[in-house]
């Protein structure tokens, strides 16, 4: 193996391990800038001596057990004999591989969940939280992590160099909460995790390459949690909504880049495997028993939508049902203009025109296009072209979107038409 | 990325001879480790040839031929796969190198191949798309 290979094959075990290493030190110091110091240490001397020696049978028992020592080391060398001191000294027989192979394989787990709870700290900035998640969970460089989120690398170094300070100045356990706590504590995870698939997912600019990334290593920590906390159905939903989202990845863009909707994708090109995890993600949340949650709701919605093998053969009336549902699990004026659009289809426009007059008073709602620009078209499919005019000039005089304006002048230049004849 | 792990037929899975408990636990602990990282998207074992059927087409343009299993060659038959998605190519060659023997006398061999995306069959489709329109800008911009 030459130097180079070697290198490509310690940054891939890197990649694999690193979340782990980071969490099991994280444990012994109680400190994640530390523990990430110490892991890079720990990778710096596979670098320098694993290609003379090789690789070694077991690497992450390597890396770890390098960590530890190197811990060890510092906090001998910098006499800090205080409890922290002689709790990890008292644990010195942590060193025999077969201990370490099961703080690698049973408690894993649990220190993983750890550190995810830890990144996730409602004391740090949103920001903050997806960067170190990011950094620390799923393994990227601050250059990638910068690139996928157009920010320069410095602004995201300080971002997480920040991140790591106020959770070690605030004192942020690593921990795990029990009962309540815990759900409570999941929810900003899921909303990470959640933001970050966004993140790559919404922007069709960018990097072409790093901003699937995003997408992919939300998925990939979605998974994850969901092996180390079975037992909570939003989570499930979550991979289920990132699952079924992800098979439209390719068709959500039309090859200029411009959005297609999702009546108009091609779903011959839908990703039916990723389609098939979805299903079965949202079964394991609904095999729970719970009612369910805001994220499994808005899954069970896309589900509906990935079974219809038209557009035509969309089961309006059940999307109506789980939109009212989502509606009262996570009450927004945008959740009923979904809702609208979606009973309209399913017993006819004049009912979802209803339900947008009533959401016309909403003041959350104001300078929002998508009001009038739907309003617009129930009252077209209505045969009520005045009123649906100007529904669409007004939408386009709201909109930032050069694109967006563009369509809905059409749309009124198109009612304009209708009234001549 | 995603890669697919293809695992090998040998005479004895052809002939049916289910893998040991020994090899299934590692095979099953294997599996685990892939769905823990987030990487596993499916796997599967395939029944032996003997019940499957080979379609050629002798004939350009012409009809199907189907040919009855069993097929010989052991080597060139595979007994089952695990589809993984991960990062880099690396990354797929170290879980390749840590799936366990999957026959154990020998003749294991497990193939790794990276699986098309659909963006990289139509990549050059699109190109192509976008030349064309911009071609055809350029050739009215020239006629004007």
């Amino acid at each position: 193996m030459s130097l180079s290979d070697t290198h490509r094959t310690i940054d891939a075990i890197w990649r694999i391990e690193s979340a782990k290493i980071i969490a099991g030190l994280t444990r012994m110091v109680r400190d994640v800038g530390l523990a990430e110091d110490l892991a890079h240490d720990a990778l710096v001397i596979a670098l320098e001596q694993w290609p003379q020696t090789g690789i070694p049978d077991n690497p992450a028992a390597w890396l770890m057990m390098t960590g530890k020592r190197r811990a060890i080391d510092l906090l001998r060398r910098t006499k800090l004999r205080d409890q922290k001191y002689t709790e990890i000294a008292s644990g010195t027989d942590l060193y025999t591989e077969e201990d370490i192979d099961h703080a690698l394989g049973e408690e894993i787990g649990d220190d993983l969940l750890r550190l995810i709870f830890m990144t996730c700290h409602p004391v740090l900035s949103q920001e903050g939280r997806v960067a170190l998640t990011l950094r620390l969970l799923c393994g990227l460089t601050t250059d990638e992590i910068a690139r996928s989120f157009l920010a320069a690398e410095t602004t995201i170094a300080q971002r997480i160099v920040r991140a790591k300070r106020t959770l070690r100045d605030k004192k942020v356990p690593f921990s795990v909460p029990s009962g309540e706590e815990l759900k409570d504590r999941l929810l900003p995870v899921l909303e990470v995790i959640y933001l970050m698939f966004n993140e790559g997912y919404s922007a069709t600019t960018g990097d072409q390459w790093i901003r699937p990334i995003l997408c992919q290593e939300a998925l990939r920590l979605g998974r994850v949690l969901a092996e180390i906390v079975p037992f909570e159905p939003e989570v499930h939903g979550l991979v289920a909504l990132m699952e079924i989202q992800s098979s439209r990845f390719k068709t959500r863009v039309n090859p200029m880049g411009e959005p297609v909707l999702l009546m108009d994708q091609n779903r011959a090109e839908w990703d039916q495997l990723l389609i098939r995890r979805g299903l079965v993600a949202l079964e394991r949340s609904r095999k729970l028993g719970r009612p369910l949650g805001s994220y499994s709701l808005q899954a069970a919605i896309s589900a509906c939508h990935a079974k219809a093998p038209t557009a035509d053969a969309t089961d309006w009336i059940r999307i109506s049902a789980l939109y009212e549902a989502l509606s009262r699990v996570t009450p927004s004026p945008i959740v009923e203009l979904n809702r609208a659009v979606a009973v309209s289809m399913a017993f006819g426009p004049a009912y979802g025109l209803q339900i947008v007059d009533e959401l016309g008073a909403e003041s959350s709602l104001k300078g929002y296009h998508l009001l009038p620009s739907v309003r617009g078209d129930l009252l077209m499919k209505l045969g009520r072209v005045d009123e649906a005019c100007k529904e669409f000039e007004q939408a386009a005089s709201m909109t930032q979107n050069e694109r967006e304006r563009k369509l809905l002048l059409n749309r009124a230049a198109e009612c304009d038409s209708r009234k001549s004849k | 990325m995603r890669f697919m792990m293809i695992v090998k037929a040998t005479t004895d899975s052809e002939a049916g001879v289910l893998p040991s408990q020994e090899q299934f636990d590692a095979m099953q602990k294997y599996n685990e480790e892939l769905v823990k990282a987030g990487v596993l998207l499916a796997a599967d074992g395939l029944m032996s040839s003997s019940n499957g059927i080979r379609i050629s087409y002798p004939e350009p343009g012409g009809k199907p031929k189907i040919i009855d299993g069993p097929f010989t060659e052991a080597k060139e038959l595979i007994a089952g796969y695990t589809l993984i998605e991960v990062k880099s190519r690396e990354e797929a060659i170290e879980w390749a190198v840590r799936m366990p023997d999957p026959h154990g006398f020998g003749h294991g061999e497990i193939e790794l191949r990276q699986v098309f995306k659909v963006e990289e069959l139509t990549n050059n489709a699109e190109l192509l798309l976008k030349e064309t329109a911009l071609r055809k800008q350029v050739e009215e911009r020239k006629q004007t």
